[in-house]
C-alpha cells in the first residue's frame, strides 16, 4: 500500500491531466527546450567574447610597437664652423646629422652605400634638431650628443618586424680570411658550413657548388670585428669548405679566426622579400651593439600632426580636430535636442503635425550617415559658403546626425519621469514651465546625458559624412580653431590605413586603440551616470 | 435617470440654513474623455470646514469630479469638463481664473505619496518658495515647521529635514504630502483616496490628522472605505456609473440612505 501511494497517478489515487506519463514527457520536453536554450543562449555570448576577444588582441598587438620609436644618439658637431649663430634657419641640419652618421662608417665610400647609410635616420631630424637649438641655445658652439629618430624601415627592423633574424651562434671551427675588404674567399675548418647552407635554401651547382642568392637565407659571418656575407659556398681540400663573400664591414686583418671566436648570423628572410638589406642590417647591429640606439616612449607619435613619413607621424592634430568638432556637435546637438524632446513630450499637443515630426526624427536616425555628409556639402559649404575641411561645419554635420538619437534618448527618459512628480507639482499650483524644469527635467538629466554621450560617442567614430566636406584633406598643422582645417581620428585612421609604407600599419592599429580609448572612457563615464543617478520610484 | 429624488433635494434645501456656508459648488458638471463620458450633470456642494466624502464603487467617477475641482483635468488633453464648478462663486474654469492661483487655493494629496525626490524641507518649502509666500529664509523656515506641525510629521523628522523625502515611510511620506499642501495655505484640499496605499495604523494617523485639519480648511475625500467615509466625514456624496445617486449628511446616508443603490453598496451587496 505504501508503495503505490509513493508515486503520483498509481493506485488509490486518480490520475490526474497533470500527472500521467503524457503530462511527464511534455514536462520533460518542456526542460529539455529550456536547457537547450540555455546552452543557445551561453554559446552566442561565448562566441561574441571570442570574437571581440579577437578583434582586441589583433589591434593591441598590433599598435603595441607603434608606442615606441627607436632613436640614434649622435655626436653632432656644433661648432661656429657648422652653425652660424646668426643666421640659424639657413643651416642644413640634416647635412650635419648626416656627417655625424657617415663618420661612424668611415669605409662605407661608395654614392650608393652613402645615400643608403645616409637614410637611416629620419627625414625629420633637420626639423627636430633646428627646433630644440631655437630652444636651448647653449647647445651652440660645441658637439653634442643628440638623439634623432631613426627612419621608419631602420625602426620597424629594430622592432623585429621586418626580418626574421637568428641569434648569433658561435662557429665550432677556424674561419680564415683572403682578405680584409671587398670580395673574399673565407675558408672553414670543416664541411658543416655546407649542410647549414643547404638548409637555408642555397641553390646546388656544379661540383657540389652551393650558391646563395638573394631569395636564399643571409648567412653573415663576423669576426676579426668586421662581418662578410656568404654569397656561394663549395667544398675545399681535407674536408674543409670554401666559401666567397662580400665583406659589408672591413674585417681588421686576415689573421684566422680560432673556433669559437666567429660568430654566423643567419637573417631567416630573404634579402629580396624584405625591405631592408643585408647592409643596413649589418650597420644597425653595429650601432646597436655600440649602445647608441635606444628605444623611447614615441611622443612623436601622441603629440605631433599627420605627416608622409610614419616615423614622423602623429595623432595630435586628429585628437584635436577631432575634439574641436565634438564641441561643436555638442554645443548644436544637446540643446536643441533636449529642447526638442521636452516640447515633444511636455507641451506639444497630441495631433497630425506632431505625430508626423515624430515618425520623421525617428526616420533621421535610421538615414545612413553619408547622405548627412551630402547634406552638409550641398547646404553648408556649397550654400553657406562656410569653410571646407573645417570642425565647425564637421560639427554642425554630425550634429545634424546625432540630434534624432539625443531627441530619442531625451524623450524616453522624460517619459520615465513618473506622472506622479508632474501631479505633485501642478497640484500645489507649479505651472507647467516649472513643473517641467524643477522637476521633470532634472530627474530625466541623467537619462538624457547618458543618451547625449552615446551619441556623441557615435559621432567621434563617423567617418563618411566628414569625408563629403573635405576633412579627409592631408593636414599637417595641428588646428588651432573651429574654421581650420582639419581631420578627425576616424579619418586619420582611413588614410593611413591606404598609405603604402608599412611603418603605417602600426599607426593605424595605434589610432585605432586610441579611438577605442575615447569610445571607452565615454562610455563608461554614461555607465557611470547611469548607475550613479538611477531612480527607482 | 433620477439623479436625485425629490425628497433629497428639499431635504438639502430645508436643511442648509443651519448648515455652513458653501465653499465650492458643482453645478451640472459633465466630463468626457474623449468620446466616452466619464461624469452626466452632477450637482454637488462642498461646504466650508467640513469633510465631504465621495464614495462608490470603482469607475464611477468620483476622482474625476474631485479632479475638476481644482481643474487637474486639465492636465489630460483628452479630457473635457462642461457645467460649471464654482469657488467662492467665482467660476473655476472662466477663461479669467489663473489655474496656478487656483490650484494654490485648491491644493490636493493623491492616492499614491508622491513626494518630489528632493529633501523633506525643500518638499515642504517648494510651494511657498514658487508662489513667494516667504519673503526670507526664517519665515520659510516658519511655514516649513508650521506645516509639517500641521501634518503632525514635524517631531518624527526634525532632526532629518535635510534628508530625502523618499526615504520616509509610506504614512510618512503621505504626511509629508498633505504637508506641502498645506504650506501653500490653501482653502480647499482634495484628497484622493489618500489612505489606500497605507496600513491601518497610518491611515489611523491620517483620519485623525484629517479630523484636526478640517478647522481651517476645507476638504473634499475620495474613499473606497465605507468606515473611513463614516469615520472623518460630515458629508457623503454616493457616485455610481458617472451619476451622483445620493449626498447628505454622512450620518444619515450610512444609516437612512433614501437610494435603494447606496444602502446596497454601503452594506457591501455590490461594488
Amino acid at each position: 500500500m505504501t508503495d503505490a501511494i509513493s508515486s503520483f497517478g498509481a493506485v488509490g489515487r486518480p490520475v490526474s491531466i497533470h500527472t500521467d506519463d503524457a503530462a511527464k514527457a511534455r514536462l520533460k520536453g518542456r526542460y529539455r527546450a529550456e536547457t537547450w536554450f540555455k546552452w543557445l543562449g551561453a554559446a552566442a555570448v561565448a562566441l561574441a567574447g571570442l570574437f571581440l576577444l579577437l578583434l582586441l588582441s589583433t589591434i593591441v598587438t598590433q599598435a603595441i610597437p607603434a608606442l615606441r620609436q627607436n632613436y640614434l644618439t649622435l655626436p653632432i658637431d656644433l661648432s661656429a664652423a657648422k652653425v652660424d649663430p646668426a643666421k640659424l634657419d639657413a643651416v642644413n641640419y640634416d647635412a650635419i646629422a648626416q656627417e655625424a652618421l657617415t663618420a661612424k662608417f668611415p669605409d662605407v665610400t661608395s654614392r650608393q652605400d652613402k645615400r643608403l647609410l645616409r637614410g637611416l635616420i629620419s627625414t625629420g631630424t633637420g626639423v627636430f634638431l633646428r627646433k630644440d637649438i631655437a630652444a636651448d641655445p647653449g647647445m651652440l658652439g660645441k658637439t653634442v650628443d643628440y638623439a634623432v629618430p631613426l627612419d621608419d624601415f631602420a625602426d620597424l627592423y629594430l622592432k623585429g618586424l621586418l626580418a626574421d633574424v637568428g641569434s648569433d651562434e658561435a662557429i665550432s671551427t677556424s674561419v680564415t680570411p683572403s682578405q680584409t675588404s671587398g670580395d673574399i674567399d673565407l675558408t672553414f675548418g670543416d664541411a658543416a658550413m655546407l649542410a647549414l647552407a643547404r638548409g637555408h635554401g642555397a641553390t646546388e651547382g656544379e661540383n657540389g657548388m652551393l650558391t646563395l642568392t638573394s631569395g636564399a637565407s643571409s648567412l653573415l659571418v663576423a669576426f676579426n670585428s668586421g662581418t662578410v656575407k656568404l654569397t656561394a659556398l663549395s667544398p675545399g681540400a681535407n674536408g674543409t669548405a670554401v666559401a666567397k663573400g662580400t665583406v659589408i664591414e672591413a674585417l681588421d686583418s686576415t689573421a684566422p679566426a680560432a673556433s669559437g671566436q666567429a660568430f654566423l648570423r643567419v637573417i631567416d628572410t630573404p634579402e629580396a622579400s624584405r625591405k631592408i638589406s643585408d647592409k643596413v642590417i649589418v650597420w644597425l647591429d653595429t650601432l646597436k651593439s655600440a649602445g647608441l640606439i635606444e628605444s623611447r616612449f614615441n611622443s612623436i607619435f601622441f603629440f605631433t600632426g599627420a605627416s608622409r613619413e610614419p616615423e614622423l607621424a602623429g595623432v595630435w592634430g586628429a585628437v584635436v580636430g577631432s575634439f574641436l568638432t565634438m564641441i561643436v556637435t555638442l554645443a548644436i546637438a544637446f540643446p536643441i535636442g533636449v529642447s526638442a524632446a521636452i516640447y515633444l513630450e511636455e507641451f506639444a499637443p497630441k495631433n497630425r503635425l506632431t505625430t508626423i515630426i515624430e515618425v520623421n526624427i525617428n526616420n533621421l536616425a535610421a538615414v545612413p550617415s553619408i547622405v548627412f555628409g551630402l547634406l552638409g556639402l550641398a547646404v553648408f559649404l556649397n550654400f553657406f559658403g562656410l569653410p571646407r575641411s573645417a570642425p565647425v561645419v564637421g560639427g554642425m554635420v554630425l550634429a545634424l546626425m546625432t540630434l534624432p538619437i539625443i531627441i530619442i534618448a531625451s524623450r524616453a527618459s522624460l517619459r520615465a519621469v513618473p506622472p506622479s512628480i508632474r501631479e505633485a507639482a501642478l497640484g500645489i499650483g507649479a505651472s507647467k514651465v516649472q513643473t517641467v524644469f524643477h522637476h521633470v527635467l532634472p530627474l530625466a538629466m541623467p537619462g538624457i546625458m547618458t543618451g547625449t554621450i552615446l551619441g556623441m560617442a557615435h559621432a567621434l567614430g563617423e567617418t563618411a559624412p566628414l569625408l563629403m566636406i573635405g576633412m579627409v584633406a592631408f593636414i599637417v598643422d595641428i588646428p588651432g580653431g573651429f574654421t581650420d582645417p582639419a581631420t578627425i581620428l576616424p579619418v586619420q585612421i582611413f588614410m593611413w590605413a591606404d598609405f603604402p609604407e608599412a611603418g603605417f600599419q602600426q599607426k593605424t592599429s595605434a589610432a585605432i586603440l586610441i579611438l577605442l580609448v575615447f569610445l571607452v572612457i565615454m562610455n563608461a563615464i554614461a555607465v557611470i551616470l547611469r548607475r550613479r543617478f538611477e531612480r527607482r520610484w | 435617470m433620477n439623479i436625485m429624488t425629490e425628497a433629497s433635494v428639499e431635504q438639502k434645501l430645508s436643511t442648509g440654513t443651519n448648515e455652513p456656508s458653501i465653499k465650492m459648488k458643482g453645478e451640472k458638471v459633465s466630463v468626457h474623455y474623449g468620446e466616452k463620458r466619464a461624469l452626466f450633470d452632477v450637482d454637488l456642494d462642498v461646504r466650508e470646514n467640513q469633510v465631504t466624502a465621495l464614495i462608490g464603487p470603482s469607475g464611477c467617477g468620483k476622482s474625476t469630479f474631485l479632479r475638476c475641482l481644482n481643474r487637474m483635468n486639465d492636465t489630460i488633453d483628452i479630457a473635457r469638463v462642461s457645467g460649471k464648478i464654482t469657488l467662492d462663486n467665482e467660476d473655476v474654469y472662466d477663461p479669467k481664473i489663473d489655474v496656478v492661483e487656483l490650484r494654490a487655493r485648491v491644493g490636493m494629496v493623491f492616492q499614491k505619496p508622491n513626494p518630489f525626490p528632493k529633501s523633506i524641507y525643500e518638499n515642504v518649502a517648494y510651494g511657498p518658495r514658487i508662489h513667494g509666500l516667504a519673503r526670507s529664509k526664517a519665515e520659510l523656515d516658519g511655514i516649513v515647521e508650521s506645516s509639517l506641525k500641521k501634518a503632525g510629521l514635524f517631531n518624527e523628522v526634525k532632526d532629518r529635514l535635510l534628508e530625502s523625502g523618499t526615504g520616509l515611510s509610506g504614512g510618512q511620506q503621505q504626511r509629508l504630502c498633505i504637508a506641502r499642501a498645506i504650506a501653500v495655505s490653501p482653502e480647499v484640499i482634495l484628497m484622493d483616496e489618500p489612505c489606500s496605499a497605507l496600513d491601518p495604523i497610518a491611515t489611523a494617523r491620517v483620519e485623525e490628522l484629517i479630523d484636526e485639519l478640517r478647522q481651517n480648511y476645507t476638504i473634499v475625500i475620495v474613499t473606497h472605505s465605507m468606515q473611513q467615509a463614516a469615520r472623518v466625514s460630515q458629508r457623503t456624496a454616493m457616485f455610481h456609473l458617472g451619476y451622483l445617486v445620493e449626498e447628505g449628511a454622512t450620518d444619515k446616508m450610512f444609516t437612512n440612505p433614501d437610494d435603494k443603490r447606496t444602502q446596497d453598496y454601503i452594506t457591501g451587496r455590490f461594488g
